[in-house]
């Protein structure tokens, strides 16, 4: 997993609640057998005039030029600005594949969908929680600034506006940890080597019948 | 100190590790694995260069994607066939076995665990597929889980998990004749509602549930995700060991007797003490049918579809109406006045020989409706169908006017070819009446085998017990 530790970076503002994951990345596209390359189907039916397909090459499509993602001045974005909800849906882990294929690193909202939340922490995405009036604020800068970026810092765990004001954020100590090494759960998981190799030992004499 | 529920022993006899904060290391006896879900996880392990920590605890198995008809002709649709030849190469390249499409073997990844003996009491069982559930039957700790957490089993052998709350059902009473373990899990659903159980383990327990056979326990726990919970489960009796004893995995000889010996413990303790109970009357279930796109929306075949205006809060009136649009019904018609299209017998619900014994006797003798376009019984495995041919089920149903298929998901979720158009409706055995779920515009009503044969018949819901 990609490490994060702070970055500096553009802010897109996506200003509806209840996005789901459907809409983040359409089920036409879960029989890829691949983890990447949905960066160019993320918000697929939004973000282009026809009917997305999986296999497609996607630069020959008509986009929906009023689609925020399109606009000029958003272009190599990696902060996501969003709304209340953000992620609801069905569980598919395809929802944050998309969006980091696609080049976001951080996701600001009010609130986000449970199983969404924890999908992101595994593919190297910072989903952060600010109160509601501090998003809204953060949109009207957002669209009021042409080029507005923000410093997240996940050390310090504080965001700092063009105007220097010190927004903070609480995240999980575990995954905190995970993101700023930049390891997956499995690389963590393989720190613990020893004791399983010790449960599964013991656990070969108690129920030998589970390793045949 | 109070005694432990089943939740409690299934969870302690496999924690590797656990943290102050409550997160824990939980050891993963078996790992089952179909196509749709695994090639990300298998590409993870490629791209870090990590092996399979013990293939042998794994098992695969293509049914989402497969056709069930023609099967010998491979599978026509690309980009499915490649999904599964994707499973086929991954399981060659680490190692572990598959039961592939041509295999007698091959089945619903939830049906052949417990039919080849790879589900057994006492173990922990995943699978990247919510109805993982159903495995929760044999007295074992079985739950879905996502992509990113198959790979960190395959590579690991264990899942990072958080112990659930309890919750223990309690069936008292007996079902009666004519109403079957899916009529009981979709009365249960109705009560709980579909996030009653979230987050909860949900022990089905009592006289009425004790007397279901290992393929109703199966059925129950089957929709216990229905009800939100991530795991449901029935303690260890006779019953189960029976239905265990002699299937391939199982073990024999002396380590059968070792195994007995702890299997029979697999129960929760008299002084348990659950997080929360619920108790529900099996006598008073009758046969249910959804009229909604939630399995929630749940009433008996005696009743009528109900009216939004009279629900309590404003969501569930607005859902209630959304719902009542996208099925086509209007409130207070009675639900046996509803007629059906389609009928669906199949799905890791109701696909194993029981279910098709069920079915079979309504229909012995007699001809589907003329109304009803297309009937089908999808077997849950290839074994399933082989014994059902060798008791003449296949005869039975083919000469009531239906079709008999290969084994798979098939209009379960409608991944391959088999799917309803727009506005039809289907009298399914399945699991989910969600929007869309058996093909874009189809609408889903949820019943038992005997109750979708029934209808099959009629041409519209009847009640099965009249029959
Ligand atoms: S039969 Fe349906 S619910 Fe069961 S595993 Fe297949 S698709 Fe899922």
């Amino acid at each position: 997993m990609r490490a994060l530790t702070e970055l500096t970076g553009l802010v897109v503002p996506l200003d509806r609640a209840n996005v789901d994951t459907d809409a983040i990345i359409p089920k036409q596209f879960l029989k890829s057998i691949l983890r990447s390359g949905f960066g160019v189907n993320l918000f697929d039916a939004w973000r282009y005039l026809d009917q997305g397909e999986p296999g497609q090459d996607c630069s020959q499509r008509p986009l929906n030029p009023d689609f925020v993602l399109n606009q000029p001045r958003y272009q190599g974005a990696q902060i996501l600005l969003a709304r209340e909800n953000f992620g609801c849906g069905s569980s598919r882990e395809h929802a944050p594949w998309a969006i980091a294929d696609y080049g976001l690193r951080v996701l600001i909202a009010p609130g986000f969908a449970d199983i969404f939340y924890n999908n992101c922490f595994k593919n190297g995405l910072l989903p952060i929680v600010l109160p509601a009036e501090q998003v809204e604020r953060l949109f009207q800068e957002t669209f009021a600034h042409p080029g507005y970026q923000l410093h997240v810092d996940l050390v310090k765990q504080e965001i700092v506006t063009p105007a220097g004001e010190i927004l903070t954020f609480d995240v999980d100590a575990h995954r905190k940890l995970c993101l700023l090494n930049g390891w997956d759960d499995i690389g963590l998981t393989l720190q613990h080597l020893g004791e399983i190799r010790a449960y599964e030992a013991q656990r070969i004499i108690d129920a030998p019948w589970l390793f045949s | 100190m109070s005694g432990q529920t089943l939740y409690d022993k299934l969870w302690q006899s496999h924690l590797v590790h656990s943290e102050p904060d409550g997160s824990a290391l939980l050891y993963i006896d078996r790992h089952l694995v179909h196509e749709v879900t695994s090639p990300q996880a298998f590409e993870g392990l490629r791209l870090a260069g990590r092996k399979v920590w013990r293939a042998t605890s794994a098992v695969a198995v293509p049914d989402h994607n497969v056709p069930t008809l023609n099967r010998e002709q491979g599978i026509t649709d690309a980009v499915s066939r490649l999904q599964v030849e994707t499973l086929d190469r991954n399981c060659a390249e680490f190692g572990i076995v598959e039961y592939g499409m041509n295999d007698v073997r091959q089945g619903i990844v939830h049906v052949i665990g417990p039919e080849q003996g790879l589900t057994l009491p006492g173990m922990t069982v995943v699978c990247g597929d919510s109805h993982t559930s159903t495995h929760g039957a044999f007295g074992a700790l079985a739950f879905g889980i996502g992509t990113s957490e198959v790979e960190h089993v395959l590579a690991t052998q264990c899942l990072v998990a958080r112990k659930s709350r309890s919750m223990r059902v309690w069936v008292k009473g007996r079902l009666g004749v004519g109403v079957t373990a899916k009529d009981l899990a979709l009365a249960i659903i109705g009560q709980l509602g579909t996030a009653g159980g979230t987050g909860y383990a949900i022990e089905f327990a009592g006289p009425a549930v004790s007397a279901l056979s290992l393929e109703g326990r199966m059925t129950l726990c089957n929709m216990a995700i229905e009800a939100g919970a991530r795991a449901g489960m029935v303690a260890v009796d006779q019953a189960t060991l029976d239905y265990v004893r002699g299937r391939p995995a199982a073990p024999t000889g002396s380590v059968w007797e070792q195994a007995e010996a702890w299997w029979r413990t697999l129960v929760s303790d008299e002084d348990a003490q659950f997080d929360c109970e619920v108790t529900v009357n099996g006598s008073d279930v009758v046969p249910q049918v959804t009229w909604g796109t939630s399995p929630e929306m749940v009433v008996g075949v005696t009743g009528a579809v109900p009216d939004p205006d009279d629900m309590s809060d404003a969501v569930k009136r607005s859902d209630g109406q959304r719902a009542l649009n996208y099925m086509g019904l209007t409130a207070h018609t009675p639900i046996t006045a509803i007629a059906v299209d389609k009928v669906f017998i199949g799905s890791c619900t109701n696909s194993r020989i029981e279910d098709l014994r069920a079915a079979a006797a309504v229909l012995k003798g007699r001809h589907k409706a003329a109304s009803v376009k297309l009937a089908m019984v999808v077997p849950g495995s290839g074994l399933i169908k082989r014994q059902a041919e060798a008791e003449g089920l296949d005869k039975l149903f083919l000469a009531a006017g239906f079709e008999w298929r290969e084994p798979g998901c098939s209009m379960c979720l409608a991944m391959n070819a088999d799917r309803l158009e727009p506005g039809e409706r289907c009298a399914a055995t399945s699991n989910r009446n969600f929007e869309g779920r058996q093909g874009a515009g189809g609408r889903t009503h949820l019943v038992s085998p005997a109750m979708a044969a029934a209808a099959a018949l009629a041409g519209h819901f009847v009640d099965v017990r009249d029959f």
